[in-house]
């Protein structure tokens, strides 16, 4: 491949980014519409890298440059981008919501040039965790994303039940320090990598073939576990999640929610159990129990919610949970639903998200009982909220109905009665996201709520492409579900492999 | 014996320039001298550039005495580049507080070639030669501002404390000497590897340990450094926590690593707690803070703890790592200390609730500030990253402790970095006019921010560089 179409990808925000410093920041409009046309650009690039990978083959491809580009020689890092089943999702699902978060926040006057600068450099970060093929660059970006973040909470944020500045530290500490564990991990795997093979190699496929002894495989996966759970969200080191969310503008909350999130399930499959295996036969059903805790506890942490972004806050740890359970199975049926799952619930939250946006900026609350029947006066909206709803209780003909029917069959076979606990879930989320919905939008409408506009112009972007992937991976369920199936099966056969010289 | 002075070519080079500012600014009418600033900062890129070209010309001078080897080169690279940097960001700031041009400006460069000489001390007698070069040079510039009680109270503090840790420095020496008959540190190496280790080698070594923790800041020793920093005029603040430190911790390992190293069992645990202490205690007590001057103060004595993990690895790894870290911090650490400055030049406060909305009346300041600071931290794709990727890995066998109480306290110095950050970026400025920086001062941010940014995003090269020099200095 002679055109680098994967950095292409990764620069088109960045790009953006740049020529928006030199617009004068009067003009609102003009740094919107680069900021939509660099996201457009990574959407369409990535679009054609989806549809134009080989699923008969496998593997990495794409590769930038023809192959790993020497980058540190003395850490053995090289610039190695490429994607396979794993990643091109995760590609395809930043750039739906990056270009998706742009229109939610069509309706910001307060800084927009900093705004729309702030927000591609957190997509361009976002994306290369996801097509970088060596674990350092991947840690390169993977922390990246947390300052522009911190910096648009404190700014563009909140402050409802928390204030913004709580909320944006709450969210960066937490991540942090959880990074901090992930790094101790990494630096020890990599120190111990080099002792046993002589060389540094820090490509997630050199790693992968280094026969590390079990006792330190089992440490080093807990740390990274710390790392990539708390950045999951997994139970209990999700308690940033609901706050973080409620105090971000937005642009955030969709990002954070629909595929930051997601860089830790990621993470969790492509380093860790990946790197090592034995580790994570070690802490499967730990994961699996601390999943389904998640499921639960979070799910009835959303029941008690009155406002509508802590409702889908603590709704997606508890999706995160199911997330978890797939992971834990270790099986290729599960983790598929796992992968999937998240692809799902990324464009799901992304567009939960960016509805209650357009309610809150319309309405000025987001508290539940004060609102009611908005169906009337805004039905376009309320279509987008109600397909998120219906998405986030699993309905078939929805994206999410076979990722999550996939993970509670492979996890009912490896766990059992754990499996039927997180089946459970599933009717206290119906409970909970159809309250919500009926409170919100239905019943006589309000006369306070009149002026309420509906969506219209650019304000459907987000509904119309974000609502129609949901749709659309509903009904052809396989566009998703081959392409992770393609990735996941070779990496759970190395490990399966790994299981079996390693004695056991 | 090699009495091949073309060795010298750097050091003859800065001590004309000093000399030649000094004279200059004797010369022309008072009008003109603030020209002088100029002069220093060309003369001194002169010199950088005969460092440069200079820097395979390497050999041992005097049996010893003097050694110019890689490690020596790389360290006067940057402390030439610092000077400049520093000189740069000064220009300001010293024609609106201070006046005085050139003494200002030659003693810069005088404490610069103490910097040069300790980083290529053979011997115990021109360590301490260079060591209090610098330390008086800096006493002096300490106390610059001497209209203003603050840094004349700076200026007393650091005269007493920096003599009697030189003392202490200099009776470690002197027990070395008594154990090992020798004050060449190549022939100390050789006798204790010789004789073992008798008690009198212990109480020197541990006194050295006191009096350079004293100059590098590290916590038990560290007293001194948020009182001086805050009362020193801030562009010597910045060449006081860039050069001084910097330059205290090449002869650390020489004196350790080359000289003691067989004593690592000894030393080892007494550097790894002094790195731990440094590191919580800076990062800990930089949080309640709200000067800004004071907050870089104790941040600055956490970086000291993170480079310490390089000693206590006492390996060519190590070493690496301590360069490298120490190369990226400069740069860090100069971009902050140079918006102070710039700030202090136009809103005459260093509170940090001051720099309110600073983004919007000088953007590049603060992006330059964010920038530096999350380097300090260590969050990628920033230099500090890659530096404290470097220097961690080297202790991961052995002293794991450190490894995690490193990374976490890193972590945890996020939060005071992201307050300014906070009241930069979020708050509306009480006062919207832009602030000017001149051109100068400007250079040296986008010099900062840019190396900063290239160094964590492409560090190989650098890598390289310090790794040859690492090789050189176990040569002996």
């Amino acid at each position: 491949m002679n055109v680098p179409v994967l950095t292409l990808t990764l620069l088109a925000p960045i790009i953006a980014a740049l020529i928006i410093v030199f617009i004068p920041k009067e003009e609102d409009k003009l740094c919107k519409w680069v900021a939509a046309l660099g996201t457009g650009v990574a959407l369409a690039l990535s679009l054609y890298v989806y549809f134009g990978y080989d699923q008969s083959v496998g593997g990495l491809q794409w590769v930038d440059f023809g192959g790993p580009v020497p980058w540190i020689r003395d850490l053995g890092v090289t610039y190695y981008m490429a994607v396979d089943g794993l990643s091109l999702p995760m590609l395809l699902l930043t750039n739906l919501i990056g270009f998706a978060a742009v229109f939610a926040s069509w309706n910001v006057t307060l800084r927009v040039k900093e705004l729309m600068i702030y927000l591609l450099v957190l997509i361009a970060g976002v994306m290369g965790t996801f097509i970088a093929q060596d674990l350092f660059i991947f840690l390169l970006f993977y922390e990246v994303v947390v300052i522009p973040i911190y910096i648009m909470v404190i700014i563009w944020g909140s402050s409802k039940r928390v204030t913004k500045e709580y909320a944006g530290m709450k969210l960066t500490i937490y991540l942090l320090i959880g990074s901090a564990f992930l790094l101790v991990g990494v630096i020890a795997t990599f120190v111990q990598s080099v002792a046993i093979t002589g060389t540094p190699d820090m490509s997630f496929e050199g790693l992968a073939r280094v026969d590390f002894p079990e006792q330190f495989q089992i440490y080093m996966f807990g740390l990274m576990l710390l790392g990539f759970g708390s950045l999951l969200s997994m139970w209990p080191f999700h308690s940033w999640s609901p706050d973080g969310y409620a105090g971000a503008p937005t642009a955030v909350s969709m990002i954070h929610a629909g595929v930051l999130k997601k860089i830790g399930g990621y993470g969790l499959i492509r380093v860790a159990i990946f790197v090592l295996p034995l580790g994570a036969k070690f802490w499967a059903p730990y994961i699996a129990v601390l999943g389904v805790i998640g499921v639960a506890y979070a799910a009835m942490g959303a029941l008690a919610q009155k406002d509508l972004k802590y409702v889908v806050g603590y709704s997606s740890v508890s999706h995160m949970g199911y997330v978890l359970l797939g992971v834990a199975s270790l099986g290729v049926v599960g983790v598929n639903g796992a992968v999937a799952n998240m692809f799902a619930h990324g464009v799901m939250s992304a567009l939960f998200f960016s509805m209650i946006g357009f309610i809150y900026e319309r309405t000025h609350t987001r508290w539940i009982p004060d609102m009611g029947g908005l169906s009337h006066q805004a039905p376009r909206l309320s279509v987008g909220f109600m397909m998120a709803a219906m998405a986030s209780l699993g309905l078939p003909g929805l994206i999410s109905f076979i990722p999550e029917f996939t993970i509670f069959v492979e996890s009912f076979r490896v766990f059992g009665w754990l499996a039927v606990l997180a089946i459970a879930g599933i009717i206290i989320t119906a409970l909970y996201v159809l309250r919500a919905g009926a409170n919100t939008l239905f019943g006589p409408a309000r006369e306070e709520y009149n002026h309420v506009r509906d969506l219209r112009g650019p304000e459907m972007v987000p509904l119309v492409l974000l609502g129609g992937v949901l749709v659309i991976g509903g009904i052809l369920p396989s566009l998703l579900f081959d392409m992770v199936n393609s990735g996941v099966a070779p990496i759970l056969v190395h490990i399966q492999e790994a299981l079996q010289i390693g004695g056991r | 014996m090699n009495f091949d002075f073309s060795l010298l070519t750097t050091e003859l080079a800065l001590f004309v320039l000093g000399l030649s500012t000094f004279v200059l600014g004797l010369v022309v009418p008072s009008a003109s001298r603030r020209g002088l600033g100029s002069f220093a900062a060309l003369g001194l890129l002169l010199v950088l550039g005969i460092a440069v070209i200079n820097w395979s010309n390497q050999g041992v001078l005097l049996n010893g005495m003097y050694l110019v080897d890689g490690y020596a080169n790389f360290f006067k690279v940057m402390f030439i580049l610092s000077a400049i940097l520093v000189i740069l960001g000064s220009f300001r700031y010293i024609d609106q507080h201070v006046g005085h041009h050139f003494e200002y400006y030659s003693t810069v460069v005088f404490a610069t070639l103490g910097m040069v000489v300790m980083a290529s001390a053979g011997d115990f007698i021109t360590l301490y030669l260079g060591m209090e070069l610098m330390t008086i040079s800096f006493i002096i510039l300490v106390a610059f501002r001497f209209m203003d009680t603050k840094s004349l109270e700076a200026g007393m503090k650091y005269l007493l404390l920096a003599a009697m840790s030189s003392a202490v420095t200099l009776y470690g020496l002197s027990l070395v000497y008594g154990a090992t008959g020798t004050i060449i540190i190549g022939e100390v190496a050789e006798a204790v590897a010789r004789g073992g280790n008798s008690p009198l080698l212990v109480i020197g070594l541990t006194m050295l340990v006191a009096g350079l923790g004293f100059k590098v800041a590290a916590v038990p020793f560290h007293m001194w450094s948020p009182d001086v920093y805050e009362g020193a005029p801030t562009p010597v603040t910045s060449f006081l926590a860039v050069g001084s430190k910097a330059a205290s911790f090449a002869i650390l390992l020489r004196l350790f690593l080359g000289g003691l190293g067989d004593l690592h069992g000894q030393w080892a645990m007494l550097v790894a707690v002094l790195a731990a202490l440094s590191m919580l205690v800076g990062n800990l007590v930089a949080i309640p803070q709200t000067n800004i001057k004071r907050m870089l103060a104790y941040s600055s004595i956490a970086q000291a703890g993170y480079i310490l993990v390089g000693l206590v690895a006492a390996t060519e790894a190590g070493v690496k790592g301590v360069m490298f870290y120490a190369f990226l911090y400069i740069f860090a650490t100069v971009g902050a200390f140079t918006v102070v400055a710039a700030v202090y030049n136009k809103i005459k406060s260093d509170e940090i609730a001051d720099y309110a909305g600073l983004v919007q009346r000088a953007p590049l300041a603060a992006t330059v500030m964010l920038i530096c600071l999350l380097s300090m931290a260590g969050i990628p794709p920033l230099a500090g990253f890659v530096g404290k990727f470097y220097l961690f890995q080297t202790v991961v066998q052995g002293y794991m402790w450190l490894v995690y109480l490193g990374l976490i306290m890193s972590m945890v110095s996020v939060y005071y970095y992201l307050r300014v950050v906070l009241v930069m970026f979020r708050d509306d400025p009480k006062d919207p006019s832009p602030i000017e920086f001149g051109s100068a001062a400007n250079m040296t941010l986008i010099i900062a921010m840019v190396i900063t940014l290239v160094l964590g995003i492409y560090p190989g090269p650098l890598a390289e560089v310090a790794n040859t020099a690492a090789q050189t200095f176990f040569l002996r």
